[in-house]
């Protein structure tokens, strides 16, 4: 009981994770029609925005909110010089721009900084735990799960209530016809971007809270997850890339906790073939976009 | 020229092309101020090319489009619409996964301040009572009345002086077509100049002042609506009505 809790934490706390960065993946992708493969990079951009402002003796809180402020600015600038110039072009040249743009950033990242993991050291306090009836529970799987939850529930809010996120749901069922009710279609890609890259920054400061180290693969492998959990959820799908998210986590979480040693190494390969039998039966996702797949 | 014309809307040799393919071929005519122009013609003859052009969807590949005034060579439809034009596109294309109340405050989001915004949204509820009824239903569960009620006031929410139309009554019931045809002389009553793109060529006869005929992209004639009505060779030929 004490460890299926245990455990239960740890899923959500990667789930949020996931499903965070799916769901930049997602808005992104839901009105420019964008798979960004450099989303990763722009979460390390946020790790190394942490680790450069602490190196420069910020204290901790202030560096996370630099490191949030980075992912928002690198998302918005990638926007900027390399996407918006490609708008209008078919997911396949897009998706190749994005590759490019990821290269060129893990090769800036290895050359500039360092190829190897560079230390963040945290207050000891944020890597302790405390006690609940007996269990022992982590502090930064509990806040990490507290902040998934808010944010989550703020973006909700953005996207119900405020106009621009109106603007962006509208966007994302047709773009060209709200060009027509004279919205400035970059001002809605830029808000897609900034808030993709808002969610980024806060995986960022989640995952380096957690692990302490940032490397130029730090971004890599989560959003590798994060397109796994997107296109399990249906792909262009916001509601889905949140549920993709937290069932590729879990199963992470459960086959980690769960699996005989014999069978550890292929733990990646018995989430994945879930996900492929998931997707047999359910070709479009889990909860499939209402308009279907765009370019 | 100065601002003051008696037209707001200026076509002169509009091309429109697709690849090779000629859709619009050097058409000329305008919309006066206060005025309905009605541009007819059987399918693919290139109206709905024509309405996109002017408003900024598909490019100009040569000739001139003047809207109160002012060319508006190598203007996005966004900057088009904030000049003062509302577009009730083919299809109403309304956003079927958002409310009545949101398409209204999307469509404000560009062309008001918040305040007026609201205002007007509260105004398009009087107008047409049934979006006020349903205004927190998603826009996608409404009729085909309804949305192009809903298609209209979206494209009201800036004040426009200059109203583009696509076959509003397109896959209407014969009794909302009615409707749709009183909003449109309503409007044209209230001052809003109107450019209308229509298949049922008799009623946009009956409201229009002015009327284009379009056969395969170029103009078959055009005139008062009472002298096209009495061409019987043009009506025969292009007009299915």
């Amino acid at each position: 009981m004490d460890q299926l809790l245990q455990q239960l934490i740890n899923a959500l706390s990667l789930g949020g994770i996931y499903a965070m960065l799916a769901l930049g993946l997602a808005i992104v992708f839901s009105i420019v029609g964008l798979i960004n493969f450099a989303h990763g990079d722009i979460m390390t951009f946020g790790g190394y925005g942490i680790f450069l402002s602490m190196v420069f003796g910020f204290p901790p809180i202030a560096a996370l909110c630099i490191g949030l402020g980075a992912a928002v600015v690198m998302a918005l600038a990638m926007e900027r010089t390399a996407f918006r110039v490609m708008r209008g072009a078919d997911v396949i040249s897009l998706l190749i721009t994005s590759f490019a743009v990821s290269e060129i950033l893990k090769v800036l990242f290895q050359n500039g900084i360092s190829a190897r993991p560079v230390p963040i050291s945290f207050p000891a306090a944020w890597s302790g735990s405390y006690q609940i009836g007996g269990m022992t529970i982590g502090v930064a799987p509990t806040a990490s799960i507290l902040v998934t939850i808010v944010s989550l529930g703020c973006l909700t809010f953005v996207l119900r209530r405020l106009a621009i996120g109106m603007a962006m749901r509208a966007a994302a069922e047709d773009f060209d016809m709200l060009r027509m009710l004279g919205v400035r279609a970059n001002r809605v890609v830029a808000a897609a971007f900034a808030i993709s890259g808002l969610l980024a920054g806060i995986a960022a400061v989640i995952w380096t809270a957690q692990r302490g180290s940032v490397d130029p693969m730090m971004g890599f492998f989560p959003v590798l997850k994060a397109f796994i959990a997107t296109v399990l959820g249906g792909l262009g799908s916001l509601g889905g890339a949140v549920l993709g998210g937290f069932v590729v986590g879990t199963l992470e979480v459960l086959t980690q906790a769960f699996l005989p040693d014999a069978l550890a190494p292929y733990r990646d390969a018995i989430v994945l073939s879930a996900v492929i039998a998931v997707l047999l039966v359910r070709p479009d996702g889990l909860l499939p976009a209402r308009s279907g797949a765009r370019s | 020229m100065t601002g003051q014309s008696d037209t707001v809307l200026d076509v002169e040799a509009l091309d429109v092309r697709y690849g090779p393919v000629r859709a619009v071929r050097g058409i000329s005519f305008g919309v006066a101020r206060g005025g309905i122009t009605a541009l007819l013609g059987a399918n693919g003859a290139g109206k709905s090319s024509t309405l996109m052009a002017i408003a900024g969807v598909v490019p100009v590949a040569s000739g001139r489009v003047s809207l109160f005034g002012k060319p508006t060579a190598k203007t996005t439809p966004d900057a088009i619409v904030r000049s003062g034009v509302g577009i009730c596109p083919e299809g109403r294309r309304i956003f079927a996964s958002l409310s009545v109340e949101e398409n209204l405050i999307v469509a404000g989001t560009a062309v008001a301040t918040p305040q007026v915004a609201a205002t007007r949204r509260e105004e398009m509820m009087e107008r047409f009572p049934i979006l006020g009824e349903r205004r927190r239903q998603l826009a996608g569960l409404l009729s085909g009345g309804e949305q192009q009620m809903l298609a209209v006031a979206r494209a009201l929410m800036g004040a426009p002086k200059l109203l583009l139309m696509d076959e509003p009554s397109l896959g209407l019931a014969p009794q909302m077509v009615d409707t749709i045809f009183s909003i449109i002389e309503e409007l044209q009553r209230e001052g809003i100049s109107i450019l209308l793109v229509e298949q049922n060529a008799a009623l946009a006869l009956e409201v229009a002042n002015h009327a284009v005929v379009m056969a395969n992209g170029e103009i078959a004639g055009q005139g008062a609506p009472a002298d096209l009505a009495g061409d019987t060779l043009l009506k025969s030929a292009y007009l299915a009505a």
